[in-house]
């Protein structure tokens, strides 16, 4: 029987916690405090979001017109490069896992941090170094105008950044790699005595299924892009054809890494959702099992599908029939994970808040994502969709609608449990619907153009698709006021929001055990370990305002389910 | 259970290790913290291996596409060098091996001892590589596109260079080492005087270590001269009395300005471009110079027989041997802090994880020249 006062200094607002601890900005740069990483990577991916959000609304601007002469053609290509580069290097790939994750990670294993806090700090400084390099292309005055994707001969012959920017995302390779890596071994050898695999949280077993990627498929980007160095430095003669080089292999070198990359982005964010979907259901998670073993399907089937990037680049027909077949494949795991997370929702007990908002929005969004690539997966639609604006409404639906989508959902998820305030929940949903809302104004409509043959990457186009990229432009920038409204809420509230409890959604993972803000070491007592979807382990304590596990309650005072207040 | 205190305590300097403090605060044991350690590494080698599959592939897919290259570059690659540099590699695995058994033991004496063999074994074998590229360098292979056979040795104008006979290159590959020996020998002397016995030491470690790379030239360059029949290699570092005159040049320019006009003849007289062969050797021009005869043999083929992509061969030697080369350097300075570290006495029966870590890294860098030198030397 556990007594009042410990209650209290378990799960009340302690008066230390890991924010307090220490000061000063030393404690901060040299700390190797997860959360506290965690929180400086949230930083850092959302000052990158905005940096390449503003190119694209340059770009949108300048497409608002057919024959717009806002930008030049030069400057055009250098802003489509620099989002896409920016956006995909120092934002997507490294937001959930490295800011959620890092914080969420060791929590969500009763663990006092991960196992490698040095290397996380270093992937940490890697990322900076990296993002700077990244930017150094800009700041030489040479700009990058590749497209994101560097493709040879053009990007060894022209005179612009590109060896600043391969070589930065280079660098962010390697934060990537130390990020997978010390998930790994996190994983595996620091989780609760008798935490057994299908006793983890899913957002657990998105985190490893992505870490097996990024420490597989990064270093191959790395050599990559080193051998692309070498070429435009040395003229070894691998890809220039100038020299005996052969082009297209660099398409499937750079492909071999950036598809299994486009996982690295969305594995994290299904993980996400499967949190906020079964906690803000308050129902167990549908088909467990399936959804786990389905994210190491997704992460090892990735890595045998990269030629679909390249159906029309001169390949094979047979090995483009064969990777059009795996690509085929690949779409079901993620579609067992949808037809679970509606599941999910049949009968539970549905608290609309702002993450579950979020949650619902990805559904249909990635819904819509993940269908539209199988019209690019498929050959015969693919030679017409190729390099239209098709498949830059598809990978911007999977990529914004969903990984996005799901990291604002998972922040504002575990906000309270970061800063122990809580968000304006009402202005949270109205941020919500901002981004939803603005989203499918900006790239549906491309669906519409790119399938009726507007080429991507085209800075005019003809008067026919003006009314489709009016209307995208014009979304644009209600997505942008949606971003920078969550934004906002988000900041006022980690700075004023009214003190929030350890757990005031009855989630079940471990993390919640912990106070809000969490203390130094996570925990002042060893977690008692419940199945993380088992939301009845977790009763309502009328003194605290918030939910604790039986084990700790008193059990005279063993409450309802009592409804949370929105704010 | 108190709420714990975040600071680390430890403000004053001993060493943490006297206490037995070697686990980390946010482990529960040390076989979490050594199992973890491991698994790390373990993780990191796949990265390494993936990271120069790159490299074997682009390797692979050269040599089916153009084997005609490599059949004809590798004459130039003296297979005895690359292989006194395995065996080098393998003693320095072994010397690895039983430093690891050392410290798992806890004598620290002994597995400093083997460290310093290994960071020893590791100089020599670039020392050896040294002399290896600093030949081609002088033969003018290089990279595809500056690929420029030729096989009239410059004269050196080093002054060491002209009282040794050797190569230019091969001095200006010798400066940073001998800085580095310069070095640690000042450093050496200086700590001693200042009395840290320890760091003396160490840097008299290190200066051996130095001395290791200079054991390799000169090893490289004997080998080099006593190969000389058999590789064609005679050229090494050391100047030979009758030059050979020819000069190749690779024209690439000339290539595509002949593309104009007489291509669609050819085309049309060729139509499955059976004759381009025969094309691009002729591209390969090949000039007889100041008169002399000019004698070829298997290890000194004529220019003008070679394929116009020859250089290929010698991007991707140089790329593959390169990064190697680094992963060398970074395991001699990660052999380095494990010097210091056993000099302090860390290693224990209890504790000897990084020893067992760096143990695996060498061991793949090892493993990799393993494959690289049949590929690359063994060719025939």
């Amino acid at each position: 029987m556990v007594d009042s006062s410990t209650r209290q200094k378990l799960f009340g607002t302690p008066e230390t916690n890991f924010l307090n601890c220490s000061k000063g900005w030393k404690s901060w740069a040299f700390t190797l405090d997860h959360k506290r990483i965690g929180i400086m990577y949230l930083i850092g991916v959302t000052v990158a979001l905005f940096l390449a959000g503003v190119f694209a609304l340059v770009l949108r601007s300048h497409l608002f017109t057919f024959d717009s002469t806002m930008l030049s053609d030069d400057m055009y290509n250098q802003m489509f490069t620099l989002h896409g580069a920016v956006m995909v290097f120092s934002f997507i790939i490294p937001s959930i896992p490295a800011a959620l994750g890092n914080i969420v990670l060791p929590m969500m294993l009763g663990a006092k941090d991960v196992a490698f806090p040095r290397m996380n700090l270093a992937s940490f400084y890697l990322w900076i170094i990296g993002t700077g390099c990244l930017l150094l292309a800009i700041l030489s005055g040479k700009g990058l105008d590749t497209g994101w994707t560097f493709y040879t001969p053009y990007s060894i012959d022209t005179n612009t950044g590109v060896i600043y920017a391969t070589f930065g995302a280079f660098i962010l390779g390697f934060s990537s790699i130390f990020t997978g890596l010390n998930f790994l071994v996190t994983v595996n050898t620091m989780r609760s005595k008798d935490q057994g695999w299908f006793k983890l949280p899913l957002f657990v077993w998105s985190l490893y299924a992505t870490a097996i990627i990024q420490v597989l498929a990064t270093p191959v980007l790395g050599i990559t892009l080193l051998m692309l160095i070498a070429e435009k430095t040395l003229h070894i003669g691998i890809f220039d054809p100038k020299y005996g080089g052969d082009p297209v292999l660099f398409q499937h070198f750079f492909w071999f890494y950036s598809h299994p990359a486009v996982y690295i982005m969305i594995l994290p964010a299904m993980g996400v959702i499967s949190e906020l979907i079964s906690v803000y259901s308050q129902k167990r998670i549908f088909g467990y099992s399936f959804i786990a073993f389905s994210s190491v399907a997704i992460a090892l089937l990735g890595f045998l599908v990269w030629g679909h990037h390249m159906f029309t680049s001169g390949q094979s027909l047979v090995v483009t029939l064969i990777f059009s077949a795996i690509t085929f494949t690949v779409a079901i795991p993620s579609a067992v994970k949808v037809f679970n997370w509606l599941a999910t929702l049949y009968k539970g007990s549905i608290l609309l808040n702002t993450p579950m908002c979020y949650a619902l929005s990805f559904i249909f969004l990635f819904g819509i994502g993940g269908l539209t690539g199988l019209f690019l997966g498929a050959l015969s639609t693919d030679i017409h969709l190729h390099d239209t604006y098709f498949v830059v409404a598809h990978f911007h639906f999977v990529m914004v609608g969903g990984t996005l989508t799901a990291l604002l959902g998972g922040v504002f998820h575990w906000w309270p449990k970061i800063w122990g305030r809580m968000y304006n929940d009402f202005l949270g949903r109205v941020g919500c619907f901002l981004v939803f809302s603005g989203f499918n104004l900006t790239f549906f409509p491309q669906f519409v153009m790119g399938s009726r043959g507007m080429p991507r990457r085209y800075a005019s186009y003809d008067p026919e698709f003006q009314i489709f990229h009016q209307l995208s432009t014009v979304g644009a920038f209600v997505l942008g006021i949606g971003i920078l409204l969550s934004f906002v809420v988000l900041v006022y509230a980690a700075l004023r929001g009214p003190r929030c409890s350890s757990n005031p959604f009855r989630a079940a993972s471990l993390e919640w055990q912990s106070s809000s803000p969490p203390d130094f070491h996570n925990f002042l007592q060893t977690p008692v370990l419940t199945d993380p979807y088992d939301f009845e382990s977790q009763v309502y304590d009328e003194e605290l305002d918030t939910y604790i596990p039986r084990e700790f309650a008193n059990p005279d005072k063993v409450a309802p389910r009592k409804e949370p207040v929105h704010h | 259970m108190a709420v714990a205190d975040s600071h680390d305590t430890h403000d004053d300097h001993h060493d943490l290790y006297d206490h037995g403090e070697f686990i980390a605060h946010h482990f529960d044991s040390a076989e979490q913290q050594f199992d973890s350690g491991k698994l790390g590494i373990w993780l990191f080698l796949v990265t390494e291996v993936l990271f120069f599959s790159g490299l074997f592939v682009a390797y692979t897919l050269y040599r089916t596409n153009h084997p005609e290259v490599f059949e004809q570059a590798h004459v130039f690659l003296n297979k005895y060098l690359g292989g006194l540099n395995t065996i080098v590699l393998l003693f320095s695995s072994l010397t690895m091996a039983l430093g690891v058994r050392a410290a798992q033991l806890g004598r620290n004496k002994n597995c400093s001892v083997y460290i310093l063999m290994t960071m020893v074994c590791a100089t020599m074998f670039l020392g050896v590589k040294a002399v290896e590229y600093s030949h081609k360098w002088d033969m003018g292979i290089l990279v595809r596109s500056a690929f420029n056979l030729t096989y009239t040795h410059p004269t050196p104008t080093t002054e060491i260079g002209k009282s040794l006979h050797i190569s230019d290159y091969l001095v200006y590959l010798c400066i940073v080492p001998a800085l580095l020996l310069a070095g640690f020998l000042a450093a050496s002397v200086i700590s001693k005087l200042i009395n840290k016995t320890m760091l003396a030491k160490f840097m008299v470690a290190m200066a051996i270590t130095v001395s290791g790379y200079f054991l390799g030239v000169v090893v490289g360059v004997v080998f080099m001269s006593a190969t000389d029949a058999e590789t064609g290699s005679s050229h090494a570092s050391v100047i030979t009395e009758q030059p050979l005159m020819l000069m190749a040049s690779t024209q690439d320019e000339h290539d595509e300005g002949d593309h104009d006009e007489g291509d669609h003849d050819k085309a049309a007289a060729d139509p499955n471009h059976e004759g381009d062969h025969a094309d691009h050797e002729e591209h390969f021009g090949a000039h007889p110079a100041d008169g002399g005869e000019a004698s070829f043999d298997a290890h000194h083929p004529d220019p003008s027989t070679l394929s116009r992509d020859i250089g290929i061969f010698f991007s991707i030697y140089y790329c593959m041997t390169g990064l190697h080369a680094i992963h060398i350097i970074g395991g001699i300075i990660a052999l380095a802090w494990l010097y210091w570290r056993s000099l302090l006495g860390h290693w224990r029966t209890d504790y000897f994880g990084p020893v067992d870590y760096v143990g695996l890294y060498w061991h793949l860098v090892d493993l990799i020249w393993i494959y690289l030198f049949p590929l690359l030397y063994l060719i025939d």
